[in-house]
């Protein structure tokens, strides 16, 4: 029997506040553990949460990104279970009254848009973490990420396909980075994406009994949990069976979904409003500032790329997959003084962002010891860990990163130095790249003496190849290029070779 | 001169005028420690007579060249066990929090200690507040200082005992359905619960957090509003304190009662009730009138569903508070427990006692799903219509005037067995922490069996003035609040 796949997202954005949701301690990643804790994130007796503006603040500008109404008044839940690494018994979220409500996000799936609506957005605090590792036979808790700030976003069951979940997923991830009130960092678990999963025949209207997905931390497992889970339902109904209503466990491994233990889930929250809390009343005019400030969103800003520097929508997509490596972009195109076309300057920036840095990031990752070095947050390619400090790249100053682009369109410079000077300046940090070719003795030779005499002595070497081009074989011509450039050490003036080159040959 | 007989305000005037030292202050009360705490056991830490004399050396060599004091300066003052005390333990009666030793003050604390007050020890209670007669403390109950056979009342009983017993010049207590006033009325002296959001809980280990509420157990009227004015105000450490303005509430105490419109709500003068308390009450509204107050009879009809309200709100609120005791992190923890599961139950098996589990098991019950509505979700529908009585009342009367408690303290080990019984000891005192209002319990007679009664005195919310006023004018003009018990020890 045929079935539609009805898929709805739950989102767990880490949200990048600097301090946590209900007290003042450091939310950074990767401290000591149970170092960034105090009385109130540790659960302790008599201690009381105080609401962190700027997390209200965050879920606003979230919300309204999302097209989401956002409620003058909302109040926190409190969510009752006990485990170790909940100090509280209770986690703080919101139930009844969330902070934002009905918007939609339009994806552009396959060149169809489609609209898939949010249900809901609210706050919440994170739990700690268990560990298992040390001592033999125990467990030890780090209380660090207790309390750190999460928007849980939630769709309607609009997706009808994994590639739609996914391409939803990653817009609300660019969406949520633009912001800047998520880092996007599925690896690292700020981002968490949990798909409600169920089938139902063609054409039924009612839903199916769902499925809910969990420990997933990358798009490239989201989509295959939801495919292997559409193939392992399709099987139990084909077969006559009937699914359970249960949460299921992706195994990255065995790449299998598995069922969650049923203790685990066997729970009653108890949600009841947080009588430590007051209900959170947001005005109108908070709203309105707020909406001001918002960043230009996504879709305006990758059109304006295509637009003023008609680049292609692979570079738009990678250049858009992080803000601060579009605003680099954007930065160095702001340098440029060579006169040249915005679309040939884009186009050239845009490949060396994106094409050279990758290349060059391969290489830095297994550089030994640059990692020690005082490397800046870390932006990472969206799909894919590989490239993890590739943005290092942006270090360079952008007005830098332009001279030397403007040279390479201009011809000062020929390809092959044009990349040992970006190699250089890569990894050397603010060197010019004028100051690199000195050094390097990499000056470009355009002296027509020094040239001829390379010619000269290519021409000398290949009396074949001579015949044949005067013979009207125009195809060689390359080929004595490549050998003057290769004589000079790549340094020899492409523009000037030409020049000379052609003279030599037809005399 | 006995230091330990004075009242807060009279011992701060012998300090503040140097006649008296902080040494002869930590002196007298260390000795009066020593001889009356064996017989009443106020206390579960009390202060060690070292540390007190320390401190006040301390203070005495600061005020050796100029003697600028604060109001609360070598002031010994004792404090329920349920309010951390940084460094000093905190136990809240518990088995699972003997050991507890916070790292931070309570607000309240953190005033107190700014102004160089003395901790004189932190008193006895039932185990996380829960009770009314301080019999529910895994330490042993505190007995009444007027009968050592009969209780000091609940939940701060130490608090009210060690005030009675001149244990102490002043005490702070909780009171989340009468455990100030009741207690206060029990052993005969003043205890004021303020207005919801008048003084900040951040260090009140919390019981109900939207009833819980800190104040004060003192001498007298005149000690309460000077209490209050410390521990009064916003803090921005607890979301629920209410940003208002506290006034100087001792400028509010006066002897007249002129022009204050007072309400008797019929509901609380029903038959069958003592006779004794019946008699002291109406003689101390009589006495109102006296005092130029205009008496009023009134009618809260929803207040006859505030206990059972209050028991649904109150231990819902509570399974979820006391959900954090779970062996992980501080406290006691079981031993021997294998695996998660063993381990949380048998730390929780062990570090409750009977009354706290009855109510963490109630209050789990009325949140689970499927009786949510009925019980949760009808108790707030509840609350909030007994809160429009209250602000119905107040449309027409300043004050309402009402016995605090039931009947005079009754014996130990009365009730232990029949919590229902116990459990109507706050009839009277319930509703007003359901309204959020200010009340405080004032002396207004003995029984036969000299044993106290106390008269409650209700106010508006954030009106701590009037009530204020009102208890002083009371007080004021009838001896009771100078009786002290007759300590034969």
């Amino acid at each position: 029997m045929p079935y539609e796949v009805v898929i709805g997202l739950e989102v767990h954005a880490q949200l990048l506040t600097a301090s946590k949701l209900f007290c003042g301690c450091s939310t950074a990643f990767g401290a000591a553990a149970n170092t960034q804790t105090c009385p109130v994130c540790l659960g302790m007796p008599g201690v009381l949460p105080v609401i962190n503006g700027k997390a209200v603040e965050f879920a606003i500008r979230t919300g309204l990104a999302l097209n989401c109404t956002v409620a003058p008044m909302n109040r926190f839940a409190r969510k009752n279970y006990f485990y170790p690494d909940l100090p509280k018994g209770y986690q703080i979220s919101q139930y009844e009254l969330p902070i934002c409500e009905h918007g939609w996000l339009e994806i552009g799936h396959n060149g169809t848009p489609k609209r898939v609506r949010i249900r809901r957005a609210h706050l919440e605090e994170d739990a700690g973490k268990n560990l298992h590792q040390g001592i033999a036979g125990a467990s030890h808790v780090d209380l660090n990420r207790a309390g750190t700030p999460l928007l849980e976003i939630v769709t309607e069951p609009d997706m009808r396909t994994p590639d739609e979940a996914i391409a939803y997923l990653k817009m609300l991830r660019d969406i949520l980075v633009y912001l800047e009130v998520c880092d996007g960092n599925m690896e690292e678990g700020s981002l968490r994406c949990e798909p409600n999963l169920s089938l139902r025949p063609v054409g039924s209207p009612t839903l199916g009994t769902k499925v809910e997905l969990k420990n997933i931390n990358s798009f490239k497992y989201a989509k295959a949990a939801m495919e292997y889970e559409i193939k392992r339902q399709t099987k139990v109904l084909d077969e006559g069976g009937t699914l359970v209503q249960e949460t299921r466990l992706w195994n990255p491994e065995k790449k299998e979904t598995a069922p969650m233990r049923s203790k685990e889930e066997a729970h009653d929250y108890r949600y009841f409003p947080d009588p430590d809390l007051v209900p959170l009343h947001i005005s109108k005019e908070w709203i309105e500032q707020i909406r001001g400030t918002l960043r230009e969103l996504l879709d305006a800003r990758k059109n304006r790329l295509k637009e003023q520097f008609g680049l292609s929508d692979y570079s738009v997509d990678v250049l858009a997959s992080d803000k601060k490596f579009l605003e680099y972009f954007e930065k160095c195109a702001a340098e440029d003084k060579s006169g040249l076309s915005k679309i040939e300057v884009g186009k050239e920036l845009a490949n060396c962002i994106t094409i050279e840095f990758r290349g060059l990031a391969r290489k830095m990752n297994s550089r030994a010891g640059f990692e020690q070095s005082n490397t800046p947050l870390p932006l990472r390619h969206p799909d894919s860990s590989e490239y993890g400090e590739i943005w290092q790249g942006t270090l360079i100053p952008a007005k830098n990163l332009m001279e030397l682009v403007a040279m390479k369109l201009r011809g000062e410079i020929s390809g092959p130095i044009y990349k040992a000077v970006l190699e250089e300046m890569f990894f050397s940090r603010g060197k010019t790249a004028s100051e690199i070719i000195e050094a390097k003795g990499l000056t470009q030779v355009s002296d027509e003496g020094s040239l001829e005499k390379f010619i000269d002595e290519v021409i000398a070497k290949n009396p074949q190849q001579v015949e044949q081009y005067r013979g009207g074989k125009e195809a060689v011509y390359g080929f004595f290029v490549g050998q003057v450039m290769k004589a000079s050490g790549g340094k020899a003036n492409p523009a000037k070779v030409n020049e000379l080159l052609k003279r030599k040959l037809t005399q | 001169m006995s230091l330990h007989r004075l009242t807060l305000s009279e011992l701060q005037q012998e300090f503040s005028e140097a006649k008296v030292s902080a040494v002869e202050i930590a002196q007298a009360f260390s000795k009066r420690l020593a001889l009356v705490e064996p017989k009443v056991k106020a206390f579960i830490s009390p202060a060690k007579k070292e540390t007190l004399l320390a401190e006040a050396k301390a203070i005495d060599l600061k005020l050796r060249g100029w003697r600028r004091t604060s109001p609360l300066m070598a002031m010994p003052i004792a404090i329920k066990d349920n309010i951390c005390t940084e460094g000093v333990k905190t136990t809240c009666g518990s088995r699972m929090l003997e050991t507890f030793v916070p790292p931070y003050d309570a607000t309240v604390v953190s005033r107190f200690r700014s102004q160089d007050y003395f901790l004189i020890g932190k008193t006895n209670l039932d185990e996380f507040a829960m009770g009314s007669s301080t019999e529910n403390s895994a330490f042993g109950p505190t007995r009444n200082p007027w009968n050592q056979a009969h209780i000091p009342g609940g939940s701060s009983g130490g608090s009210a005992a060690a005030v009675a017993a001149d244990l102490c010049v002043a005490a702070l207590g909780s009171d989340t359905g009468g455990s100030i006033r009741q207690p206060a009325a029990c052993c005969g002296v003043v205890g004021l619960k303020p207005t919801y959001g008048r003084v900040s809980r951040y260090g009140l280990v919390a019981f109900a957090s939207s009833l819980d509420q800190i104040g004060t157990l003192t001498k007298d009227v005149r000690d309460a509003a000077m209490l209050l004015k410390v521990i009064a105000g916003h803090d921005p450490q607890d979301s629920t304190s209410a940003d208002v303005v506290v006034p100087d509430y001792s400028k509010s105490l006066k002897t007249s009662m002129r022009g204050m419109k007072v309400g008797v709500p019929k509901e609380f003068f029903t038959d069958g009730m003592d006779p004794e308390v019946e008699q002291a009450v109406r003689a101390a509204i009589e006495q109102m009138k006296d005092l130029k107050a205009e008496i009023k009879e009134i009618s809260l009809p929803m207040t006859k569903y505030a206990v059972a309200v209050y028991y649904v709100i109150a231990t819902a609120e509570a399974s979820s508070n006391l959900a954090r005791y779970d062996g992980v992190r501080y406290g006691v923890r079981a031993a021997k427990e294998k695996g998660l599961l063993e381990m949380y139950t048998k730390t929780r098996q062990e570090g409750f006692g009977a009354e706290v589990k009855r109510r963490i098991m109630l209050g789990t019950y009325a949140l689970s799903a499927g009786y949510y509505e009925a019980y949760y979700g009808k108790a707030q529908a509840v609350r909030t219509l007994i809160k429009r009585d209250f602000d119905e009342a107040f449309k027409e009367v300043d004050i309402i005037v009402t016995p605090t408690m039931p009947t005079p303290a009754f014996q130990l080990g009365e009730k232990v067995q029949d919590p229902l019984q116990m459990y109507l000891s706050d009839i009277f005192t319930i509703s007003v922490n359901l309204a959020g209002v200010p009340a405080i319990a004032v002396p207004c007679g003995l029984s036969a069996a000299r044993l106290p009664i106390g008269v409650q005195i209700i106010g508006r919310a954030f009106e701590e003035e009037k009530v204020l006023r009102a208890a002083y004018a009371y007080e004021q003009a009838t001896e009771w609040h100078k009786k002290r018990p007759g300590l034969s020890w």
